[in-house]
């Protein structure tokens, strides 16, 4: 195998196009999987059995198929009787979807933790509900759950090579088309180069993030 | 019955505390029960607290003491039986001629009423003291923002933190907390004060102040206190009335005096000689 650099720099212009898509996949994604989830995670604590039960059952659906299953669904089934979208417009929803299943879990052990003389002290106060959520729950919840929401931006930005099956070029599916062309290999090296770079970082980040927020 | 002279019009409730006559009975239990699964703690229970009047539980531990008060607060609900504030049923609303389950605008009204300090104070971790205070006169009773910051600090004042205001509660210690709780139960106006064990979870060193605190508002206010303490000392400084429970039941009340030197109950004298 012989490494030709003259090819890694044929790539580059095409790899930041695919770094652009990642990150706007991972940013919106992410940002779609926090809103999202704690949608569910609140839903699926509400009283009205016709509120929790089908939020709870449409979400294990979705935390029990895989996202690439999702993603050719929402692509070529939705826009059959729906709103038909582009492969990045469809591939951040399918991530953001897919996540959300996973964040309103992190969102509901958050709330759960709570102390429950929060509740009371709420009650006592005749704090109303929406105001004891807004003021007093999520914020100590959202709080404590910030590095377990960020493991999963991590096991997102991992995933985002998916949506190139749709057609979401990011970097993964620039390399491939990139080799593909060129008959080369160096692309795949780049890429996966480029991943431990955002990745592993993102990762101490988060660790340090952790020890701060258990102080 | 008391309820004809309580009109309640939205935005004034804190107004009744003042108008209302002391020496009228403000709260009633009849004949509440409360079990969980197969203990039974309160057994068709009957007493009532007349207003402005300061009334001390006491009990061996699992008597239903603290049910009592979590009753009250509506943290618990009666298995049977009613209590009833200011004239009004607690658990039960007027619908017509019908006596209905009473609805959450109902219970809140109501609970404006009532204030609470716990036993594990409860305060607000993830706001600055003086927002401890504020939250609720301003989300609840719709006071503007500047009035309820004026009105919690000389609440702070009362209870010696002014110079801590701006702290998280963190950042203060146990019997600090608490007297910040107390402050924030205050800053409602309540007409009614339940104080669980408000000391026990303080290391010894920090009980008089807060102690202290409460002697001062029982003998500067005309508040209502229904009072759950091992503090026997505190329990006879401010009682005009001590209940001594057991099983569910009031088994002896009187005056602190004859409770706490001669009580005509066997029991009661057991436990007096065993916590004094």
């Amino acid at each position: 195998m012989n490494w030709d650099w003259s090819v890694v720099e044929d790539f580059m212009p095409s790899f930041w196009d695919g770094v652009l898509v990642t990150l706007q996949a991972l940013a919106l994604g992410s940002l779609i999987a926090f809103a999202l989830g704690l949608v569910w995670a609140m839903a699926q604590r509400s009283h009205r059995k016709w509120i929790s039960w089908p939020v709870t059952a449409v979400t294990e659906f979705i935390r029990n198929t895989p996202l690439l299953v999702q993603l050719f669904f929402l692509f070529y089934v939705v826009p059959t009787f729906g709103p038909s979208m582009s492969p990045l417009v469809t591939g951040v929803i399918g991530l953001g979807l897919h996540y959300s299943t996973y964040t309103a879990e992190v969102y509901r052990a958050g709330i759960d933790g709570v102390p429950v003389g929060q509740w009371e002290a709420a009650t006592a106060l005749s704090l109303p509900r929406r105001r004891t959520w807004t003021s007093v729950i999520l914020p100590q919840a959202i709080r404590r759950v910030i590095p377990a929401l960020g493991n999963y931006v991590v096991a997102m930005l991992k995933d985002s090579p998916m949506i190139a099956v749709i057609g979401a070029f990011e970097m993964l599916g620039e390399a491939r088309a990139f080799s593909n062309l060129t008959f080369t290999f160096e692309a795949y090296t780049v890429v996966g180069i480029a991943f431990i770079l955002i990745a592993y970082p993102a990762s101490l980040l988060l660790r340090a993030l952790e020890r701060r927020l258990a102080q | 019955m008391p309820s004809e002279n309580t009109p309640s019009p939205a935005g004034t409730p804190a107004e009744s505390t003042e108008t209302r006559a002391a020496g009228a009975e403000l709260i009633r239990f009849e004949r509440v029960s409360k079990r969980f699964g197969d203990n039974v703690v309160l057994d068709n229970l009957e007493f009532s607290v007349d207003a402005g009047k300061h009334v001390t539980l006491i009990g061996p531990s699992g008597s239903g003491k603290t049910t009592i008060l979590r009753l009250l607060m509506t943290l618990l609900k009666p298995d049977e039986g009613e209590i009833v504030v200011d004239g009004d049923h607690l658990f039960h609303e007027r619908r017509g001629d019908k006596l209905v389950p009473a609805g959450e605008r109902h219970v809140r009204e109501v609970r404006k009423k009532i204030g609470m300090v716990f036993q594990q104070f409860n305060l607000f971790p993830n706001m600055r003291v003086l927002r401890n205070i504020t939250e609720a006169p301003v989300h609840v009773l719709g006071m503007p923002k500047d009035e309820a910051e004026q009105r919690a600090r000389e609440l702070l004042d009362l209870v010696g933190l002014t110079e801590h205001m701006d702290k998280y509660p963190v950042q203060l210690s146990g019997g600090q907390q608490q007297r910040v709780a107390i402050a924030r139960a205050l800053a409602m106006r309540p007409q009614v004060l339940l104080l669980d064990e408000v000391t026990s979870a303080l290391d010894p060193e920090l009980v008089a102040g807060v102690l202290d605190v409460l002697r001062d508002i029982a003998h500067t206010t005309d508040i209502t206190m229904l009072c759950v303490t091992h503090e026997m000392g505190f329990a006879r400084d401010i009682s005009d009335t001590v209940l001594m429970f057991n099983e569910g039941r009031v088994i002896e009340s009187g005056s602190p005096e004859k409770m706490f030197n001669d009580p005509d109950n066997e029991r009661t004298r057991e436990f007096l000689s065993a916590v004094l």
